[in-house]
């Protein structure tokens, strides 16, 4: 068969590759270019508009009047939590929804969010923890959950439908424990109380951020170092093994990431709607299938989280936490899903 | 032209959970032939060929590759010497043929390499060898059964590798494609000696095709050999509970099993078998 392929069919071959990557790349490049522009725009926009000029030297760590304040310790904070729960979100989801094949295999639907949710809300308003702890107890939360969902999904291998059904029950049950620990707390707020059932980012102060930021950037490259992988995995285990894939080792590292970033990113702006959920599938439809699209979900993740808080904020007459706009947003996804995989003869 | 490799099993015991599928099996892959597994369903044959590849620990014994325990030598290094092409495998929602061919290069590609020029001369000789070209650009959900097992004979083609395992790669096919993907797999054997294991349900093709034949029988072996040896119509009788004539088929020479059911059977057949050998 290597006898002699035809010059003219691997020039094709080659063609079309660099095709679909400078696609890819456009796209990335592009999304990168308007999360960047959205950053810049939440950051001067607002009740008092500021400058380009003024933001840049607060950044730069200068004192300007008023800015100093609104922009370098309000929307500054705000704007790169963002960024960090957006992205980490974005990457996170997708990354299960390539792992698990299916979209419905979320975090934020199979009840892992919800555990990192929970324990922060208990860990707060109940034992008054703060900063790391609360990630620390967020983090064990989703790990412990996400394992329980495999475990009782688990049946001679863990099959999608099982594990989407268990998890989504799992979930159900946690969002009432966190609905009951916060009924319950004396000195809670609305805003306290709405970032733990649907995610905020009012108030957001920099020590909230500082260890989603780490676990972003600790998390990310192992994540990425494995896309090659993960898109093996997607032709089912023994095709991903044979092609030199060791399964079992992958899906632990990519689970443990995946759930950290999930847990960071919870426990500093709670389990932002559906953002998890929603990024994969529109970083798919925008690259298109084929290539990896974990850096995609992920610039996806940060724009939605961007936009809505943006939303959110100014766009109403009153304002809405980012969790209620991506809420807006995500839920026909979730019915126009359901209603697909019921149309396609009943198994998701 | 590829290396000779040896592949062996050893006392190999394979099972799920407690139950035992094949129990104490030795077996030897010539090396540069085509080997076919036969057997019925549910005998253990795409269990023995997983663990052939690596994919399923022994529970007892060993598969030993060029005098190497292959569930101890490293993933991707095996995986450029050793292909498989399993019984059932998913393609992601809405992937290209090209994208799909393209991931058997996976154990050729460094951590964060780029995809470079060998990997496209790989892919463009992988789909012209299973005439797939003019589907490149298609979305394999999209084709037929038979369009996506070429396309999927296609990937394991772009690996490469020097041994080659396929289960059942010629479900979905029609006649013309089944001799089509088999006459394909020769060639690979004949010009570059690539070592071919396969499963074959037919066992006229597989006696057409096979170098070497090997029955399987409840997780056991039954027989080994060339097709003569193997295609018996003692053979047939003890491994599928079928009674059958063997002749020989005009074509090739080499057994042809005719399976003798309950229906359709014409008075006095068992002299047919005699008339016609006095005939040719
Ligand atoms: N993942 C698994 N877990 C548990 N049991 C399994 C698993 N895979 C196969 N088996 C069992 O092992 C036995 C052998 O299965 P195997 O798939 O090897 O048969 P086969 O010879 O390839 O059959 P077929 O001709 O139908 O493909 C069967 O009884 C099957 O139910
Ligand atoms: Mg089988």
């Amino acid at each position: 068969m290597s006898a002699a392929v035809r010059p003219a069919l691997v020039q094709a071959v080659a063609r079309s590759r660099r095709r679909r990557a400078s696609r890819r790349g456009l796209v990335i490049a592009t999304l990168a270019v308007l999360a960047v522009a959205a950053f810049a725009v939440t950051l001067m926009a607002g009740q008092t508009f500021y400058p380009p000029r003024d933001v840049v030297r607060v950044i730069l760590g200068e004192q300007v009047t008023g800015a100093s304040f609104t922009v370098g310790r309000l929307r500054l904070p705000r704007a790169v939590l963002a960024v960090v729960a957006g992205f980490s979100f974005g990457l996170a989801g997708v990354t299960f929804q390539t792992m698990l094949r299916n979209p419905l295999a979320s975090p934020d639907i199979i009840g892992i969010s919800s555990g990192a949710s929970t324990a922060a809300a208990i860990a707060i308003v109940s034992l008054s923890l703060g900063g790391a702890q609360v990630s620390i107890f967020a983090i064990v939360s989703a790990l412990v959950i996400a394992l329980l969902v495999y475990t009782l999904a688990f049946r001679d291998g863990v099959a999608g439908t099982r594990l989407i059904l268990i998890g989504i029950g799992i979930a159900a049950i946690l969002d009432s424990i966190t609905s009951y620990v916060l009924s319950r707390a004396a000195e809670w707020d609305l805003q306290e109380a709405m970032r733990w059932l649907t995610g905020s980012l009012n108030g957001t102060a920099w020590e909230q951020v500082l260890p989603a930021l780490v676990a972003l950037v600790v998390l990310t490259p192992v994540l990425l170092s494995r896309a090659r992988d993960l898109s093996a995995m997607q032709l089912g285990d023994d095709t991903a093994s044979a092609l030199g894939v060791r399964v079992e080792r992958t899906r632990i590292t990519v689970i443990v990431a995946a759930v950290g970033l999930i847990a960071f990113a919870t426990a500093a702006a709670g389990p932002i709607a559906f953002v998890a959920f929603l990024s994969g599938p529109i970083a798919a439809r925008l690259v298109g299938a084929g290539g990896s699209l974990l850096v995609p979900a992920g610039l996806v993740g940060a724009l939605l989280v961007l936009a809505a808080d943006f939303a959110g904020q100014f766009a109403f007459d009153t304002r809405f936490p980012v969790g209620v706009v991506t809420g807006v947003l995500g839920a026909p996804y979730l019915v126009y899903l359901i209603v697909r995989t019921h149309r396609a003869g009943g198994s998701l | 032209m590829t290396t000779a490799h040896s592949l062996a099993a050893e006392a190999l015991t394979l099972g799920y959970g407690d139950r035992v599928v094949v129990e104490s099996l030795d077996l030897v892959v010539p090396a540069g032939e085509i080997t076919v597994i036969v057997g019925p369903n549910a005998c253990g044959k795409s269990t023995l060929l997983r663990s052939l590849s690596r994919l399923l620990t022994p529970r007892a014994g060993r598969v030993v590759l060029d005098g190497k325990e292959v569930h101890r030598m490293p993933a991707k290094q095996l995986a450029r010497t050793l292909g498989l092409l399993p019984q059932s495998p998913v393609a992601p929602e809405g992937i290209t043929v090209l994208d799909l061919v393209g991931r058997g290069r996976h154990p050729h590609q460094k951590l964060f390499s780029r995809w470079n020029s060998e990997d496209d001369v790989a892919v463009a000789a992988a789909l012209e060898a299973t005439r797939t070209t003019d589907l490149a650009d298609r979305a394999v959900d999209e084709l037929s059964g038979g369009q996506r097992q070429r396309v999927w004979i296609a990937m394991a083609l772009a690996q490469q590798t020097d041994l080659l395992f396929l289960d059942e790669p010629t479900t979905f096919l029609d006649a013309a494609h089944q001799i089509e993907v088999l006459d394909l797999l020769t060639d690979l054997n004949h010009s570059r000696g690539t070592t071919i294991v396969m499963v074959l349900h037919d066992l006229n093709l597989a006696a057409r095709y096979a170098d070497h034949l090997i029955a399987i029988a409840d997780g056991r072996l039954h027989t080994a050999g060339t097709p003569a040896e193997v295609l018996t119509e003692e053979s047939v009788r003890a491994v599928f509970g079928l009674d059958s004539r063997i002749i020989e088929d005009p074509v090739s020479g080499r057994p042809l099993m005719l399976p003798i059911g309950r229906h359709h059977i014409r008075p006095g057949s068992h002299e047919w078998h005699h008339v016609n050998d006095g005939q040719s």
